[in-house]
């Protein structure tokens, strides 16, 4: 039934639907936006920090945080969903993914994008469709605020088309695959596509 | 009305069948000669959703446990007085989150299939007609059946195969059932299918309608299990389907 789910799951979605806007005053108060980490205690950024984008890629690169905030950026004010149950709504800055891909020349032949962090192993791997969607984002910035350490900072996933646990925060690497890979809840038992 | 003084027994109240003869009562006897007065396919969607409703609430209590408040974060609904407190453990089925989820999102299907079915069957046999509650044609009677349950009436009203009050409650499941499923749709996709969410009100409201159907939901079915209980002679017929018409 799962397999049957996530046909379904890939049948309903659409690159050009993007997750409604909600008003500004539903933006959720920055205390009450929970801000879980799988290390046993805040995971902080190296001094040397950088995102490493490869994998099936003509131009493997590794960029610094002043490098993708100089990238085009989208700012998006979308509801969060997470696999609990509970939504919250924030407003996130970054650089597109899908521009990012096409900077280091992402091969065709990618069908998954896996997603790595610094916060104890935890990671995702997402299908190259939701991944390339116009909203999905590596955010640095929420609430017109630099990303802070309990959201993830430097550097987080962020899309309004999948749960939450999907969404990886504190990434270390970006790599485009043909084939799939887990993810930190996804190897544990929940949903692997977890769109939304 | 008292016990017999010999037997100790209460006198045995006796209802004659199709005492309605309106033209629809009429028509549809025709048309469902030698039919039984529960059919198949009503039987067995009936005996299939109790096993598929009980995993169904049970998993999604399992669900509901992850985050047993109403309202997004921040802003939970003030009218709501079990804020946190999760559902008790013998109502939950699944284990943890991802299983729950595994449970719910798989017999979910199941449950609108047979849903389905048992609608499209209504529709097209015209059982329908005797069993969906018509407010102009069935008020008057579920008001004088509700009377002679208070006992404010001494006889019942006359009586087609289902009353005023069982047609509004069975009417009021099937609308429960679909509200169930739509407002699940919204919260399951609520960006996908953002337009069903936004019905709601959004997907917080849609998570609250979902947990009130529920609710709704067990309540008919608690009313429903007393009452058969009162006349077990129900019990036969969706077994067996009963009389031929």
């Amino acid at each position: 039934m799962g397999r049957w789910n996530e046909s379904v799951d890939r049948l309903l979605f659409s690159e050009t639907r993007l997750a409604p806007e909600p008003p500004a005053s539903e933006l959720t108060p920055e205390a009450d936006f929970p801000s879980y980490f799988i290390s046993d205690s805040m995971p902080f950024a190296p001094d040397n920090w950088a995102l490493k984008v490869g994998g099936l890629v003509a131009r493997p690169a590794v960029f610094t945080l002043d490098q993708i905030k100089r990238m085009p950026m989208y700012s998006g004010r979308v509801r969060h969903h997470c696999v609990e149950g509970w939504s919250a709504v924030a407003e996130w800055q970054g650089v597109p993914l899908r521009d990012l891909a096409q900077l280091v020349g992402a091969s065709q032949a990618v069908q998954y994008v896996e997603f790595r962090s610094f916060d104890n192993g935890y990671y995702s791997t997402w299908d190259i469709e939701s991944s390339l969607h116009p909203q999905t984002i590596l955010a640095y910035g929420m609430n017109g605020k630099p990303l802070y350490p309990d959201h993830g900072a430097p550097l987080r996933l962020y899309s309004p088309v999948k749960l939450g646990y999907k969404c990886v925060k504190y990434l270390t690497e970006v790599n485009f695959l043909p084939t799939r890979a887990g993810g930190y809840w996804e190897d544990q038992g929940y949903d692997w596509y977890g769109g939304v | 009305m008292g016990v017999h003084p010999a037997t100790g027994r209460k006198p045995t109240r006796v209802t004659t069948p199709l005492q309605y003869s309106p033209p629809w009562s009429r028509q549809l006897a025709e048309r469902r000669q030698g039919r039984r007065a529960q059919p198949a396919v009503i039987r067995l969607a009936h005996w299939i959703n109790i096993p598929l409703l009980v995993i169904m609430a049970g998993s999604g209590l399992q669900i509901f446990a992850a985050y047993p408040a109403l309202g997004p974060r921040g802003g939970l609904y003030s009218w709501y007085p079990f804020q946190n407190d999760s559902p008790p453990s013998w109502l939950r089925f699944g284990g943890w989150l991802a299983g729950a989820r595994h449970w719910h999102f798989a017999i979910a299907w199941f449950l609108i299939f047979n849903g389905v079915i048992y609608l499209i069957y209504m529709m097209t046999s015209g059982e329908w007609r005797r069993r969906v509650f018509i407010p102009t044609r069935d008020t008057s009677n579920a008001i004088a059946m509700f009377g002679y349950y208070l006992r404010i009436r001494k006889t019942p009203p006359p009586e087609d195969f289902y009353n005023g009050l069982q047609r509004i409650a069975y009417t009021s499941a099937i609308v429960f059932g679909m509200v169930v499923v739509l407002s699940g749709l919204a919260i399951y996709k609520p960006v996908q299918l953002h337009w069903i969410t936004a019905a709601f009100g959004g997907y917080d409201i849609a998570r609250v309608v979902h947990l009130s159907c529920l609710v709704l939901l067990a309540t008919f079915t608690a009313m429903h299990l007393v009452l058969v209980a009162l006349h077990p002679r129900t019990i036969i017929t969706m077994v067996t389907g009963g009389q031929r018409g």
